[in-house]
């Protein structure tokens, strides 16, 4: 087939384009939702950035605002009930926030990407996988419906579906979970985006096939240079792949750091708290240690530091003021490259 | 089922609100046993799309079962010399030229006022047969599946087939003496498929769901589901389907009255004089219009009420 | 058309789901767990046996064909001792939320047996099944679907007393449910609210509650945390490991978390496609195996270490689990397995202590159901 042979040198690398340095900038960036029952305080003054081959992970419970602030990146949230009242999202030195929305759509999709975690839901069960993923491809593109379709089985080649071709015509239902997650993946993939926004990729998935599924987009990260931003509450996950974390709480982020450096020294209460707290599988402890308490309500965040009320280090300062995030140096004042933490008594934190 | 067109039944323990801070949850945390009637009440009363509409069906329920109370005159006496078409008066209150008269010169304040009785008795009678035979045909179909499902559902299908309106002409044509009684039957022998299909549905997703599983883990029996579990998680629907049907159920008997196959000429009904007004409307619009209001306002009066029952018996809409 | 039964595996489908008594015991795999009870733990309290369920596929609108069967658990052996946590781990679609059911009787087992106190439950019905739940209860995975939304806290903890009367009297019920709530952590004060104004932990906590309600002896936990926060996972376990000790009660504890598995319980089995394919104490399993699922799906858990993560061997397996309406044949793992030969295929291994581990005092003296069953850490770093 001459289709194949024509398309065969495409997944290689653009050139030409700046594929290196910083991506994303996310500055100051509050996100709030306005419901009966009042304001729901959703992102507090979110920062971060990615540069091009790196890997962000955010980790947070459900409500720390780590889904909001990806979706507001992508420009997917519903707005009303939500709103934007302050803060940037700078992609490639351009602010998002200040594009029209012709602007943004033609960056969606082409160079920010989404992943989602629940592959079945967001895949449409009426048209076979091949036409969902050879869309792309018609439509930004303007490809004729056999180019799309030997794209989108060059595509299931690459995210490693076996028998690519045969299955090019399946329906979503005929594909388990991990092979539609890889279908997910193509899909974001499919225009090379500079960036990908991974929520919750593997959740869904049983262990064996997630760490399929987490080497593949790790690979395929490598490989394509792409910015990555991987949303989590897994602790576990994140170890493996990511480059830098940014632990959110209450819609801050409360600890950045780089990987290694976050388990071995958690520099704020919570991050300590959430690695004490889940059992290990090479040991066996007594008692589990139990952060009290639960989640704030995003309608009252507690004032001072939100922690405050689960936390066992409190006192009056962080019931009082907002810890802001400062970097977090060695004992003798060192720098430590990375790592910020949002905490009156990060000093005690990390150096006991 | 019928007792959910009621309201709910008042036995409020108004001993447990005490606290003024307003905060339902806080307020909720003392006092006796609450039931989900007995919440959905309190929340009711503070509602004012409830209170409103409630006042109003309150009003046409007066109306109908108390015509005298509202007007002494007659009906269907009218003074062809004197009254022929006369215009509406409104600034005479519940006088009797107060909404004008018709073709016959007879009071249309008067007989809006005696015609609420069919209208409302056909509409709310349908409405309770319906979601009670049809409430039980969808949730024993659809709780206990399999052959009864396949059985009840195909009967369902058959008397879905059937025209509404086609339907009932042919039935009631077999009658000749037509009253509320007869009109009633014939409307709920061809309307309960609808609550039956949503029923039906509504029970299939909540028998599936793990707090029915923990409940028979519990050891608890048939009726225990069905009751505490199925029906007041599955009713939602059926509420809001049965609202608006009580309305359409009362258009269907005018349209019956305009056909001639619905009440006879003696009888007073609204249906029967919107039938009537057509002919009048272009130089005489007020003879349609109150009759033809009275029947708006009855029929969003319920809708409004079925929207308000619904919301207060979901505890996540409070 | 499909033939009723494609796969050669010598389960005997039982003509009619009703009637359960007339199986043999397929496998001797029976006779081995019996043979290895320990022996200080004294009888089991929950003895199953040979436990099948296959949920038949059917064709036709009118006349229901069957075509074939999703073999949810087919032929699963284990005992339950007072006081102790058995752990059941595996992948989605292992089976592992059908066994739950099976021995709630919320599903009707196609063949086996459930001993409660030497009485086979599965084939109980009215009186005496009510009786027996009283003493068998379930925490359920969801904590926003488990509860009616329509129901207040005191109602949903108070449904067992009025479902069984006899376990406290009418005007002690309310007493009781705000005893129970206090037993579990959550304030007494809350009865009268709605599970929806609870966060999921403490929805947990209220199921946990009811589920307590009866006094049971044994409770089965399907998942019971997996939909909770990292941060309130600790509490709910801490929660079940406290109830346990206070009320000496046998935790049949099912999950997919490794991790959390290792730390609740005694003893571990690991299942695959609805057949076990290991079962140990959680140092056997969890240091020792011997099976290569088992090693596979240890290997695969992610740490959260990066530097005990990178001493660790990884084992990632290929492809998916297959469908088990078409398992494959002999070891149903053989399709992923790295070992796999031709007997694998041929020959269905026995769940036992594998022969080159027999009479030997070794943690990996346990039983596993592999033809080349050997020892592998995969755990701690090398």
């Amino acid at each position: 087939m001459t289709i194949t042979e024509k398309t065969a040198d495409v997944p290689a690398p653009r050139s030409g384009e700046d594929k290196s340095g910083r991506l994303l900038d996310v500055k100051d960036l509050h996100v709030e939702f306005h419901t009966r029952d009042g304001v729901v305080k959703a992102v507090n003054g979110v920062n971060y950035s990615v540069d091009a081959g790196e890997t962000l992970a955010v980790l947070g419970e459900s409500g720390s605002g780590k889904s909001v602030t990806a979706q507001a990146i992508m420009g997917i949230l519903d707005m009303p009930p939500g709103k934007i009242p302050q803060g940037e999202i700078v992609f490639r030195g351009q602010d998002m926030l200040k594009m029209s929305g012709e602007e943004r759509r033609k960056i969606r999709g082409r160079k920010i990407a989404m992943i989602f975690q629940d592959a079945l839901s967001s895949l449409n069960p009426v048209l076979s996988v091949g036409y969902q993923l050879g869309e792309m491809f018609r439509v930004h593109e303007g490809m004729s419906r056999k180019e799309a379709k030997a794209k989108a089985v060059e595509l299931m080649d690459r995210v490693k579906i076996p028998a690519a071709k045969q299955r090019v015509s399946d329906y979503p239902h005929q594909f388990s979970g991990g092979m539609r997650q890889r279908i997910m993946i193509a899909m974001a993939l499919a225009l090379e985006p500079d960036l990908i926004i991974a929520d919750e990729p593997t959740t869904a998935l049983d262990v064996t096939v997630q760490a399929q599924v987490m080497d593949l987009l790790a690979e395929l990260q490598r490989e394509y240079n792409m910015g990555l931003i991987l949303i989590t509450h897994d602790l576990g996950v994140v170890a493996d792949v990511a480059d830098k974390i940014a632990v959110m709480y209450a819609g801050r982020i409360v600890e950045t750091a780089p990987v290694h450096e976050l388990y071995k020294r958690p520099a704020h209460p919570y991050t300590r708290g959430l690695l004490d707290s889940i059992p290990r599988l090479d040991q066996k402890g007594q008692e589990l240690y139990a952060i009290k308490g639960l989640p704030p309500n995003l309608l009252k965040i507690p004032s001072g530091c939100a922690f405050n009320p689960r936390c066992p280090k409190a006192t009056d300062i962080c019931r009082t003021d907002v810890p802001p995030l400062v970097p977090v140096t060695e004992r003798d004042g060192a720098e430590l490259v990375g790592r910020g933490s949002a905490c009156h008594f990060w000093k005690e934190t990390i150096h006991g | 089922m019928p007792d959910l067109m009621k309201t709910p039944p008042a036995d409020e323990p108004e001993v447990a609100l005490a606290p003024p801070s307003g905060k339902a949850a806080e307020a909720g945390e003392v006092g006796g046993a609450r039931s989900l009637w007995g919440d959905a009440w309190r929340d009711l009363r503070r509602r004012p799309l409830f209170v409103v509409s409630g006042l109003l069906i309150l009003l046409v329920l007066l109306v109908s079962a108390f015509p005298g109370l509202f007007t002494s005159t007659d009906p269907g006496s009218g003074d062809l010399t004197k009254n022929f078409l006369g215009s509406p008066n409104l600034t005479h209150f519940f006088q009797d030229d107060w909404f004008g008269y018709d073709r016959q010169g007879r009071s249309i304040y008067a007989r809006v006022v005696f015609g609420a009785r069919n209208s409302v008795m056909v509409g709310l009678g349908v409405t309770l047969l319906v979601t009670f035979f049809g409430g039980l045909v969808g949730m024993l179909a659809g709780y206990f599946g399999g052959f009864w499902d396949s059985l009840l559902s195909r009967i369902t299908d058959v008397f879905f087939g059937i025209p509404f309106l086609l339907g009932a002409m042919v039935v009631l044509n077999a009658f000749t003496d037509r009253d509320v009684w007869v009109i009633t039957g014939a409307l709920a022998f061809l309307g309960w498929t609808q609550i039956a299909r949503v029923m039906r549905g509504a029970v299939i997703t909540t028998k599936h769901a793990d707090y029915v599983m923990a409940a028979k883990a519990l050891g608890a029996g048939t009726k225990r589901i069905l009751f505490r579990h199925v029906l007041p998680n599955a009713v939602a629907p059926v509420i809001v389907v049965a609202t608006i049907a009580l309305g359409t159920y009362i258009v269907a008997e005018s349209t019956l009255s305009y056909l001639g196959l619905g009440f006879g000429s003696d009888a007073v009904s609204w249906g029967a004089d919107i039938s009537d007004a057509t002919q009048d409307i272009r130089n005489n619009p007020h003879t349609l219009i109150f009759p033809a209001g009275m029947l708006s306002i009855t029929v969003l009066a319920f809708i409004m009420l079925g929207d308000a029952v619904r919301e207060a018996l979901d505890p996540k809409l409070r | 058309m499909a033939e009723v039964s494609k796969n050669d595996e010598p389960t005997d489908v039982t003509p009619n789901v009703t009637e359960v008594e007339a199986v043999d015991a397929e496998t001797p795999e029976d006779a081995v767990a019996v043979i290895e009870a320990p022996a200080e733990r004294g009888e089991p309290i929950l003895q199953v046996r040979n436990l099948v369920k296959h949920f038949p596929l059917t064709q036709g609108v009118i006349v229901k064909r069957q075509v074939g069967a999703v073999k949810a658990v087919d032929g699963i052996s284990f005992d339950l001792y007072q006081g102790e946590t058995l752990g059941i781990v595996g992948e989605s679609g292992c089976g592992k939320s059908t066994v739950a059911k099976l021995l709630m009787t919320l599903e009707q087992a196609t063949a086996g047996e459930v001993f409660y106190k030497g009485q086979d439950i599965t084939k109980l019905s009215g009186r005496a099944l009510k009786a027996v739940r009283r003493n068998i209860q379930m925490v359920f995975q969801d904590p926003y679907t488990s509860l009616n939304p329509r129901m207040t806290v005191g109602d949903i903890i108070g449904e067992p007393f009025e479902i069984h009367p006899e376990v406290a009297p009418k005007g002690d019920r309310r007493r009781k449910v705000q005893e129970l709530l206090d037993v579990v952590g959550l304030n007494p004060e809350y009865i009268n609210r709605y599970p929806h104004q609870f966060s999921g932990g403490q929805r947990q906590r209220i199921g946990i509650a009811r589920g307590l309600a009866l006094n049971p002896e044994i409770i089965i936990c399907d998942e019971p945390v997996s939909a909770l926060d990292v941060s309130v996972q600790a509490q709910v376990i801490n929660l079940m490991e406290k109830l346990q000790d206070e009320f000496n009660l046998s935790y049949l504890f099912i999950a997919h978390d490794l991790s959390i598995v290792r730390h609740i319980s005694d003893r571990v089995g690991v299942m695959y496609l609805g057949k076990m394919a290991e079962i140990g104490s959680d140092e056997q399993i969890y240091d020792h195996p011997t099976h290569p699922y088992t090693q596979a799906l240890l290997s695969a858990v992610p740490v959260p270490d990066p530097e005990a993560r990178e001493g660790r061997e990884r084992i990632i397996l290929t492809g998916d689990v297959p469908s088990p309406a078409n398992p494959p044949s002999g070891c149903r793992f053989r399709t992923r397995c790295w070992k796999a030969q031709d007997r694998c295929a041929e020959e269905i291994p026995l769940l036992a202590i594998p022969e080159r581990f027999v009479g030997k005092d070794t943690p990996a003296a346990h039983e596993s159901a592999c033809h080349f069953a050997e020892e592998k850490d995969v755990v701690h770093a090398a």
